[in-house]
């Protein structure tokens, strides 16, 4: 809240050039099958500023995943270049945090080993990344639950873990692939504002992949609308929202109807294209 | 003590998922969990009596001869009688097996480690550990008697063999059963191959190396008395040997409830090193003492 966040007013000139965090340059994946090849991804750009929310929806298969993978360096791209604050991602990153559909939790550890995790695997000081645990327990109402085995907790508790420990180490990029995909809807809505509070708390830049226009319309400052068949970008909305959102309150807002509206179209248009 | 166990888990176990999100699992009392032990114990400890009573039943009407099958009682009595005999000759089995079930255990984790990190070691040595897995362990023996004589070495080399392949495929199987996602997730955490392995991919097998570890215990008793059969004068299969050799069906007998009690044991005590090492998996599965009660 006290950040001063992009202002929404600023959100025509997003893509003038400035410190990018993330910046995706024509970037196009080919998978090679025996059969035939495959494009998981055509030319696609985008330019995220730092601390920036950039929200990614589209129909299953049209490379939004693809996407975020490339930022982390998990998948090298067939042609373009991605960067990470101007320097070339060549191999997996660790600078960045990422969040999977399923909260991906070692069934063996409790909820605060897991997101200690985080600190073993990159030889964190212990004192600080504990000292971090217990503060990102507390931001994200895990509290009493420190020591519960991820079985012993229901699936948005697990995601919450699963958001700490990829904020353990303090990432300036969180990428998130469908982090509440598999919630119930109630569940789900209680989260997207517990993100979006976290999101002002933490100034990370997020870049969000999620199957709910609504969700990225909410928690977004642009939303990257993409079509499938070849997976491609085909329109990027700006939100026009100030970054602090009471729920019911943007729901019921012109601006945010207007964003969903436009998403709907386009992957309406989209669908209709391919049939 | 015992009700007030009872009492006190049966009257909490309602609220069953709170809205703050945590699954409460009932967690038994101690009553409860006798009571469930019984529950689980019961019947196969009755069939266990019945077919001792079929046994008692054959032998006391004479409806073979006593000389082919002794009754429970005299089988028991050379159990009495010789049980420094037999006690002797059980250690050796005992050991041999645990010495093969041990060596087992190390050579097929680490083939099974190198197989899963390497495809050019996987492509090498999966038809050498087929061949030394079809070949019939009894033929081949004989042979390790003319090499090794007839000491603890053959015995070692038949149960380590017989042992060896339910580790390597449990272990490779674990092994691979990873979550990709947790191997991406690592990357991005910039740990290297070592620290995945000893952090994510090393815990996450055991589940399935220890059913592995479970077949392998019970044959590696198989193996360290075929080692016996073939060329020993010590250990169970010596003993049965020498008993069929001067129809001694009661010592026979007792070699045998031997040779099946050292099987059970060993499977158990693997279940309990399960238990101890990997209560989050036990638990899962429901909390059953033993899979095998």
């Amino acid at each position: 809240m006290s950040e001063p966040k992009t202002d929404p007013q600023d959100g025509a000139d997003a893509e003038a050039p400035g410190p990018g965090a993330v910046e995706i340059d024509g970037v196009a994946v080919r998978f090679r099958s025996r059969r035939r090849d495959v494009t998981a991804l055509r030319e696609a750009s985008l330019n995220v500023k730092s601390g920036e929310f950039v929200a990614i929806v589209g129909p299953s298969g049209c490379g939004k995943s693809t996407l975020l993978k490339l930022v982390a360096g998990l998948l090298k791209p067939s042609s373009g270049t991605v960067r990470l604050h101007g320097e070339q991602v060549t191999g997996p990153r660790a600078d960045i945090g990422y969040v999977f559909q399923r909260a991906a939790l070692l069934e063996w550890r409790s909820a605060r080993r897991n997101i200690m995790l985080q600190a073993e695997m990159r030889r964190m000081p212990s004192d600080q990344a504990r000292k971090r645990t217990a503060e990102l327990i507390e931001m994200t109402g895990l509290g009493g639950f420190e020591d519960a085995l991820p079985h012993e907790l229901s699936g948005g508790m697990q995601q919450r873990v699963a958001l700490c420990r990829a904020l353990l180490h303090e990432p300036p990029v969180l990428l998130m692939d469908e982090p509440f995909g598999a919630l119930d809807a109630l569940t789900r809505e209680q989260l997207n504002i517990e993100m979006n509070r976290i999101w002002r708390e933490t100034r990370t830049t997020v870049l969000l992949v999620t199957h709910s226009i609504a969700e990225a319309a909410y928690l977004a400052d642009r939303v990257v609308v993409m079509t499938d068949r070849p997976g491609t970008i085909a329109e990027i909305i700006d939100v026009g929202l100030p970054a602090e959102r009471d729920y019911a309150e943007t729901m019921a807002r012109p601006e945010f109807a207007r964003v969903t509206n436009r998403a709907r179209t386009l992957l309406g248009a989209g669908v209709n294209a391919a049939d | 003590m015992v009700s007030h166990d009872t009492t006190t888990t049966a009257s909490t176990p309602s609220d069953e998922t709170g809205a703050s999100g945590v699954v409460e699992r009932d967690r038994p009392g101690a009553g409860e969990r006798i009571r469930d032990g019984m529950e689980r114990v019961w019947r196969p400890a009755a069939l266990l009596l019945a077919c001792l009573a079929a046994w008692w039943a054959i032998t006391a009407f004479d409806l073979v001869e006593a000389y082919l099958v002794p009754s429970p009682g005299t089988t028991l009595n050379v159990l009495g009688d010789k049980w420094g005999y037999i006690w002797h000759h059980g250690w050796v089995t005992t050991y041999e097996t645990l010495l093969g079930f041990v060596i087992a255990v190390l050579v097929g984790v680490a083939a099974a480690v190198l197989m899963v990190y390497s495809a050019t070691v996987e492509r090498t040595l999966y038809p050498i550990l087929l061949f030394a897995q079809v070949i019939p362990k009894i033929a081949i023996a004989p042979l390790f008697v003319v090499w090794l004589g007839f000491g603890l070495g053959p015995k070692v080399v038949v149960a380590v063999l017989i042992a060896f392949f339910p580790v390597v495929i449990s272990m490779v199987a674990g092994l691979k059963a990873v979550d990709p996602e947790m191997l991406e997730l690592s990357a991005t955490m910039g740990a290297g191959p070592m620290r995945t392995f000893a952090k994510i991919r090393m815990p996450a097998s055991l589940p399935h190396l220890f059913s592995g570890l479970k077949v392998a215990v019970t044959l590696a008793v198989t193996g360290a008395v075929v080692g016996e059969f073939v060329g020993s004068n010590e250990g169970l299969g010596y003993v049965i040997l020498q008993a069929n050799g001067n129809l001694d069906t009661p010592m026979l007998f007792a070699g045998l409830l031997v040779m099946s009690a050292i099987g059970v044991v060993l499977f158990v005590a693997v279940e309990l090193a399960e238990m101890l090492l990997l209560p989050w998996h036990a638990s899962r599965r429901g909390g059953s003492v033993t899979t095998s009660f």
